[in-house]
């Protein structure tokens, strides 16, 4: 037990003379913190583009007007109860959900949109780059039942597989299927992981699959997957959800922001309002993020060095 | 004697109930064959019920700006938010939280010291050294920080509400029924509606974490006041004791082991909350494995588990020696130690507090990310090697058991599915059965979710059968060779407190997005609750009956099926209990990875505004199953165990 005692006095003493070289803390300067942005709360969706935009957007209201921005890790629909309770005041990539909009935006009056991101948002079923090539007519929906064998799995009961995604995203599957009489079964996979996971197996062991699936996404950098052409978009034929027969309509996608922020006079609200890109610039920052392992902070200060003079359309200069 | 006419008995009484068993298993297979496809109840994936509207539409009518619950939130995130900035996060205008890494370390070694021994001590600092080196010091503390923060309120709610259930039959009575549907619940119903009560964010999290882990604080203290021998209790009232004084000076000292492992049970519940509960921004390691997800980065995600796996061996282990710890009995020199020791943590913190290397945690020598690329290597070569044959016996149980089982518990009408298993319950398990099972099948019906309900029942009843049948076996063999138990026992740890999201991406990789996928999930989760307790069953069993039946000349395989099994059949029982109840609670992440039906209802309800009463009314209907089943099994467990005890008495 002596010993004991002794090595503790004498891990104290090495301890305090080790410590005494080293550093103090505070002795770093500090950025000061922009007193006039203040902090906002910006949600953060769970896949890897919005990601993008939450990094470019936090790093440059970080970096050029000294704002304090809190990041929140908020599935789609859970970000938009935010708005009301002032844990979130932006979302910066809205894909339709055109009954929260109603309700949060006209009824509730909590939030405002603040226009579109520039992206380009695609749904629809796809299949992997191989079963293109091989079967070159398959990309159109009229020969899905000729290849409804290929297709099938242990969960499809005798019927191709159509694999949906996550219980979040917008679909029409089920309808879809029953209304162009197609031999599939909507088999769900419950999540984007499973999604992403199954494309990756089928065009490593040329395994049939088809799926829905959805641009953009940083997948794409990793496989170019091949969309299937249903019966062509056009206004207000989706408007039944029971007799849906056509394509997904194109996503503009857009910014969503509390009123409370919008009202505030922050300069970060021009930012979000101003801030706009394509889906490449979106895809080389996800890229960034996804594939080559930088975080999001990392790839939004490697972006913003080449795309200056996007970045000051943004802050107005 | 004895021993004689219970053999008897047995072989009497138990080809009856499996005749009449299989009698009405026949019955039913033929039944359907005529009725299959009428009163099925099918709802599709978008379509809902009335109930399910009304749910969904009445879902902001409570909650939204009621002042008592801002008041509960805004109360449990300072508390939160103080422990953060306490070890976790930048704190009061300082670029590092109030006590840096070298400060915490020496506090909990010291903490384990003083409460356990110096064993854990160690065991404690070197495993923070280790998730420091894994380069997730802060995401640890945050965790940390919440775990905490979560622990202390249950305790504060749980042992007053255990203490009066152990004391009062009515309150025990009520409590239990509450803590099973508490147990049962899958976490992702109840996080939906507990944002609307709390907002978003690290109160949420910490309301979810505390109504997950709080039940088994609140059972254990329960069972341990119920435990104090009578004699004691009376003892203390002949001498005049007040009913506080004897609470206070017998009930509780007498109980207190157990209520450390009560404690102990709701830090490893707390622990696995993590993952579940950053779906509404609880700040830690479970960010990090749910945004390695979305990139399948199978190793940063390992990482980040395997941080958990290690904090929960540490308090696992130091809330053991507490509870081993005898009170009030430190010697002198164990106080004058104790009092040098507290000196030295006071420099440790110190230093932590002034000097940036003992305050954050020293980033050049991080093992993380090797561990991540080994992680990743070895799932690639598992799924490289093992890829095609995993997919065959995928299909083959798939269409041999699964497909004929869900067949008919789907095909079936919902009339005779109820008739069957509510004979078959009491059949097995007496009115104490069948009764629960009427109550359960015709709620279920009013849920809405019956079609979802009985494609669940099938892969839950296939997956028990499998962690039955391994669990018994690795139970078996770790309760016989100590060796092998000591071996086992930390990949059980480790299979109890890894997040399943964890393990998805491999099995999604191994077997597809499937039904069966999600079985071999829950086959990983709950195999370990059923070892251990198998196990612990097994070692109980007398030397003397074991050695008797080894004088006798029985083969090791006589001893386990004629005397180790029977004897420790209590245990089994409990097993295949839990065993059950954890396959239950994995419904939901198995609807992540192709299980559909109610795990991808709840989920979906969780996800999509318009589904949220369907996704209610899911939950509640895994909740009924739990509920069903667990009654079942008990009840025919309670009449298995009768037959013996009565020969006895013959």
């Amino acid at each position: 037990m002596k010993r004991l005692r002794y090595a503790g006095v004498l891990t104290a003493v090495a301890l305090a003379l080790a410590g005494c070289g080293g550093e103090k803390v505070g002795s770093q300067e500090q950025p000061a913190g922009g007193k006039e942005c203040g902090s906002f709360n910006l949600t953060v969706s769970p896949w890897v583009g919005y990601e993008a935009n939450a990094a470019v957007v936090a790093y440059v209201a970080t970096k050029d007007l000294g704002c304090k921005v809190v990041k929140k890790n908020l599935k789609e629909e859970i970000a938009w109860q935010g708005f009301a309770t002032g844990e979130v005041d932006v979302n910066l990539e809205n894909w339709g959900h055109e009954d929260l909009k109603k309700k949060y935006i006209e009824t509730d009056k909590v939030a405002v949109a603040a226009g579109s991101t520039g992206v380009k948002g695609v749904i629809g079923w796809y299949v992997p780059p191989w079963m293109a090539e091989k079967y070159p007519d398959i990309t159109d929906w009229k020969n899905l039942n000729k290849y409804a064998g290929l297709f099938k799995t242990s969960e499809s009961g005798g019927k191709g597989q159509l694999l949906d995604g996550d219980p979040s995203y917008v679909t029409n599957d089920e309808a879809l299927v029953k209304n162009l009489n197609l031999n599939y079964k909507v088999v769900q996979s419950g999540s984007e992981t499973a999604l992403i996971q199954a494309f990756r197996d089928a065009e490593k062991n040329k395994k049939p699959l088809l799926a829905y699936f959805y641009e953009p996404q940083w997948f794409f950098n990793e496989i170019k997957l091949v969309k299937v052409n249903l019966p062509a978009y056009k206004a207000g034929c989706d408007a039944d959800p029971a007799k849906v027969a056509c394509d997904y309509p194109p996503y503009d996608l857009d910014k969503i922001v509390s009123k409370k922020f919008a009202d505030s006079g922050s300069p970060a609200y021009d930012l979000v309002k101003n801030f706009q890109w394509t889906n490449e610039d979106q895809n080389a920052v996800a890229r960034m993020i996804a594939v080559d392992k930088l975080t999001p902070d990392q790839a939004a200060e490697k972006w913003v060095k080449d795309n200056q003079s996007k970045v000051d359309t943004w802050l107005g200069k | 004697m004895a021993a004689i006419t219970s053999d008897v008995e047995v072989e009497v009484r138990r080809p009856r109930r499996a005749v009449v068993v299989g009698v009405l298993i026949v019955v039913w297979v033929a039944a359907y064959f005529v009725l299959r496809g009428i009163d099925t109840l099918v709802l599709g994936g978008q379509e809902t019920t009335a109930p399910h509207r009304w749910l969904t539409d009445h879902r902001d009518d409570i909650g939204q700006g009621n002042v008592f619950f801002d008041a509960i939130r805004v109360a449990v995130d300072h508390f939160v938010v103080l422990l953060q900035n306490l070890v976790a996060q930048p704190a009061y205008d300082r670029p590092v939280p109030v006590i840096g890494w070298l400060g915490v370390v020496a506090i909990s070694a010291y903490c384990a010291w003083a409460f356990g021994n110096w064993k854990v001590a160690v065991l404690t600092a070197a495993g923070l050294g280790f998730v420091g080196l894994q380069g997730l010091w802060q995401e640890s503390m945050d965790t940390l920080a919440l775990t905490i923060g979560a622990v202390l309120l249950s305790l504060v709610v749980a042992i007053p509400l255990g203490i009066w259930a152990g004391l009062s039959d009515r309150a025990f009575k009520v409590a239990t029924l509450v803590l099973d549907l508490m147990q049962t619940l899958p976490t992702f119903v109840y996080l939906a509606p507990l944002t609307l009560f709390f907002a978003i964010g690290p109160a949420a999290a910490t309301i979810a974490t505390l109504i997950y882990a709080a039940p088994p604080a609140v059972r254990l203290t329960a069972h341990a006041i119920r435990s104090v021998p009578p004699e004691s209790v009376e003892a203390s009232r002949s001498l005049g004791s007040t009913r506080g004084q004897t609470l206070v000076k017998v009930l509780l000292p007498m109980s207190r082991s157990t209520v450390v492992v009560g404690i102990n049970q709701t830090i490893m519940a707390a622990l696995s909350m993590v993952t579940v509960a950053a779906l509404i921004d609880a700040p830690g390691l479970g960010q990090t494995v749910l945004k390695a997800l979305q990139t399948l980065d199978v190793g940063v995600a390992f990482n980040a588990g395997l941080a958990i796996v290690v904090l929960a061996i540490v308090l696992d282990r130091v809330t053991t020696a507490a509870g081993d710890r005898p009170w009030r009995t430190a010697s002198l020199r164990r106080k004058v130690l104790l009092g040098a020791g507290g000196l030295g943590v006071l420099v440790a913190v110190w230093f932590s507090r002034t000097y940036v290397w003992a305050a954050e945690f020293p980033s050049d020598v991080t093992v993380g990310s090797r561990i991540a690329v080994i992680a990743t290597d070895v799932t690639n070569w598992v799924q490289d090697v093992f890829g095609g044959f995993t997919y065959g016996v995928r299909d083959v149980v798939t269409v041999a058991l699964l497909n004929p089982l869900e067949a008919l518990l789907t095909g079936s009408p919902w009339w005779l599915v109820s008739t069957v298993v509510v004979a078959l319950a009491a059949v097995l398990g007496g009115w104490r059965g069948a009764a629960p099972a009427a109550v359960c099948l015709v709620l279920l019906v009013a849920t809405g979710v019956w079609h979802d309900s009985m494609v669940t029942l099938a892969s839950t009843l296939l997956a028990t059968v499998v962690v039955v049948v391994v669990g018994l076996t690795l139970g078996v063999w770790a309760g016989r060779n100590h060796r092998v138990d000591t071996w086992i026992r930390p990949v059980l740890d480790a299979g109890q407190t890894m997040p399943p999201f964890v393990y998805l991406v491999p099995f999604l990789a191994l077997f597809g997005t499937s039904r069966f996928t999600a079985i071999a999930a829950a086959v990983v989760f709950a195999v370990p609750v059923t070892t251990k307790i198998v196990a612990d069953g097994i070692r109980a069993v007398p030397v003397a009956t074991v050695e008797a039946a080894n004088s006798v000349g029985s083969s090791s395989w006589q001893v386990i099926s004629k005397v180790q099994l029977p004897v420790a059949r209590r245990a089994i029982t409990l097993a295949v209990n839990q065993g059950l109840i954890y396959v239950l609670s994995m419904v939901v992440v198995g609807g992540l990875v192709g299980a559909g039906a109610l795990g991808y209802d709840v989920a979906a309800g969780f996800a999509q505004s318009e589904l949220y009463g369907k996704g209610l009314a899911a939950g509640l209907a895994i909740v009924l199953l739990g509920v069903m089943l667990d009654r079942v099994t008990q009840a025919a467990a309670r009449r298995t165990q009768d037959f013996p005890t009565r020969g006895d008495k013959r």
